[in-house]
């Protein structure tokens, strides 16, 4: 009963099949057809210091795709993989996405109407008897709303659901204002033990990281946005939860981001270059369990650390890097994030400058960090 | 398990479990003796007559699934498991102390047979009805319990998931209310308002039972009579007596949440028949 569709998924290598296990959800990299590497592209990659695996129009004409359009691809993909997957939804699952998965599989997703404490208990249930609930909302809705329900019903229980997230951060919400911008939300999922903290950063990384949370058992928090964003990096790009990603080598000053300013942060790399700075810019997808071992060596070979995030710099990566950094190797840092304040409408590009979220606050931020060593 | 249909023994089960209660508070000097006591004849009748599980094997995959809501009477539920025969009656008396299983409220990965974590009120029935769609996905026919306390109406997530259990027509699912009519701060009438109670959850789209939640043959009949209800979940609104049993809590809403003290703990023992200390 499990992996009913998995012929159609591996039809070109059966001998997988021999591989599958009850207990296992196939790895994403058996999911998602690898893609042959160019090895000319990567040649010419190695001349400077980005990582090859990322997108060859990174700076000058970077394609667009909406991060959530990831989670909802990735969705349906699992649910023809394997039966268990269950999504829900608090009436809002056409802009989720989730909709995907609500059309080809109605019997397994349940609308539960604009009720996000009650789907948080529904989804604990649905795991509790062994299915894989996908729950998807705002993301002011899907931790804030029922962070009490998160806490007793999921976490502290330690059930295996997926708390999945868009219209995420300031600037991706944009017009709809303060009411709608999540940017506590790393924050309050954070805090929570037995929760994983994924924010990625473009849509690819989405999708991958969709299928690693299925993977995980146990509470994960899955974190995107509505608006188009750049697709940095590529099939080829690895991921692995837990383990953040040097898309740029530098020595001068560490970048370390997560979801949309990952493209931030590598545009004000490209900048800084340039101007004679060398910085690293890591891709710290996974804000829990953060990678303590890159964040240190980023500390100990470059000495100065940038944290920059669609979020408010309390309780986000920046405390989490932070947290880091002075209890292991104490360099300076300064944060670039949301400071301590609520949001308001407005486009997102000028609600992105007005709360210096951009590529030249990252190096105003660097320069004052430089200053510090 | 072998299902008990003898009435008088399914009610000194009942008195067991309130026995259980008062030594269990009293050795753990905290804890809710009055909702455990109000609920301890629902739980003789659930555990030993209604639910089809099996101690020995706490994961079955075709067991009744019983979620407790009102966490805090969690002392009557740890006592119908240790007495099912989940875990040894001796560990009762390990009720909140550092490194026990037994959690001041529901903690499902710590001990066998909790199927929820529970203890901030209002979330179980959301929780039981996640479960009662999984066993309609999986073409089961077992069925899931969930009692939840009067005072706990208050909360609007049993109101959303009220709603939301009559929408997907969940006829497995049965609700308790134990309907003590007290709660911490005093009476739900001063409190807040629940009545009519019957009208609401009608309302909500549910098929309700109203009954003597004191009264074991009513108890099993109301629990038989859900089970042939189609395309709609049923609640049994059980009347209780907060503190039932013991001549000084009940009705007294102040045992909500107090233990009993070694004298207090005599006189209720000794209410409930029970002469020596051990039972």
């Amino acid at each position: 009963m499990f992996f009913k569709s998995e012929e159609e998924i591996f039809k070109k290598k059966p001998e997988k099949r021999l591989e599958i296990k009850k207990e296992e959800i196939k790895p994403i990299e058996d999911v998602i057809e690898p893609v042959e590497i160019n090895l000319e592209l990567q040649r010419r990659f190695e001349e400077s210091k980005y990582n090859p695996t990322l997108d060859k129009d990174l700076f000058t004409n970077p394609k667009k795709a909406k991060t959530r359009d990831g989670f909802g691809e990735a969705l349906v993909k699992l649910g023809e993989i394997n039966e268990d997957i269950v999504a829900l939804s608090a009436d809002l699952a056409h802009s989720v996405r989730a909709m995907w998965f609500a059309e080809k599989f109605p019997e397994r997703f349940f609308q539960v109407g604009i009720a996000e404490a009650n789907m948080t208990g529904i989804a604990a249930g649905l795991a509790r008897m062994g299915k894989i609930p996908f729950m998807s909302t705002f993301g002011v809705f899907a931790t804030g709303r029922n962070w009490d329900q998160v806490r007793m019903s999921i976490a502290y229980p330690n059930m295996n659901v997926k708390i999945c997230a868009s219209h995420t951060g300031i600037f991706s919400v944009g017009a709809d204002g303060a009411s709608h911008q999540s940017i506590e939300d790393i924050s309050l999922m954070r805090v929570l033990p037995n929760m994983t903290v994924i924010v990625p950063c473009d849509k690819i990384e989405t999708r991958k990281a969709t299928f690693a949370a299925a993977k995980i058992k146990g509470p994960v928090y899955l974190r995107f946005g509505r608006e188009d964003m750049p697709v940095i990096t590529t099939e080829e790009t690895p991921f692995n939860v837990g383990k953040a990603e040097i898309f740029r080598d530098g020595e001068d000053v560490s970048i370390i981001a997560c979801g949309p300013m990952v493209y931030e942060a590598l545009l004000a790399s490209k900048k800084l270059e340039d101007e004679g700075i060398d910085g690293r810019v890591i891709n710290n997808h996974t804000v829990k369990p953060i990678d303590t071992e890159t964040i240190i060596k980023a500390a100990r070979e470059t000495g100065a650390i940038v944290t920059a995030e669609e979020h408010q710099v309390i309780g986000g990566i920046g405390s989490a890097v932070g947290e880091v950094l002075g209890q292991n190797y104490p360099v300076p840092i300064k944060m670039v994030g949301v400071q301590d304040r609520f949001g308001e409408s407005g486009d997102p590009k000028d609600l992105q400058k007005a709360y210096g979220l951009t590529n030249e606050d990252i190096i105003k931020a660097v320069y004052a960090v430089i200053k510090m060593k | 398990m072998q299902k008990i249909t003898n009435i008088s023994e399914l009610k000194e089960i009942a008195r067991k479990i309130r026995v259980d209660v008062i030594k269990m508070t009293n050795a753990a000097g905290s804890g809710h003796p009055g909702g455990a006591l109000s609920s301890a004849d629902i739980f003789s009748v659930l555990y030993f007559n209604i639910m089809n599980h099996k101690p020995d094997d706490p994961k079955w995959e075709d067991r009744d699934i019983f979620i407790l809501s009102k966490g805090h009477s969690c002392p009557a539920l740890y006592s119908a498991l240790a007495r099912s025969g989940y875990f040894p009656v001796e560990e009762l008396m390990t009720l909140r102390k550092l490194g026990s299983r037994l959690q001041g409220h529901p903690d499902m990965l710590a001990l066998p047979g909790l199927e929820a974590s529970t203890g901030s009120l209002g979330q179980g029935l959301s929780i039981a009805i996640g479960a009662a769609l999984a066993i309609k996905l999986d073409k089961k026919t077992s069925r899931v319990y969930c009692l939840m306390g009067d005072g706990e109406m208050d909360e609007g997530q049993i109101w959303e998931a009220a709603m939301s259990a009559a929408h997907y027509r969940l006829d497995n699912l049965c609700g308790i209310v134990d309907r003590n009519r007290l709660q911490i701060d005093g009476f739900t009438k001063d409190v807040m308002n629940t009545d009519p109670l019957e009208k609401k959850w009608e309302s909500f789209g549910w098929h309700v039972i109203t009954v003597d939640g004191h009264d074991v043959p009513a108890l099993i009949k109301a629990f038989e009579e859900a089970k042939e209800v189609k395309g709609k979940p049923t609640v049994i609104i059980a009347d209780t007596i907060k503190g039932k049993g013991v001549s000084f809590m009940e009705n007294v809403a102040i045992w909500h949440g107090q233990a009993p003290s070694d004298e207090e703990t005599k006189k209720a023992l000794n209410d409930l028949g029970e002469e020596s200390s051990h039972g």
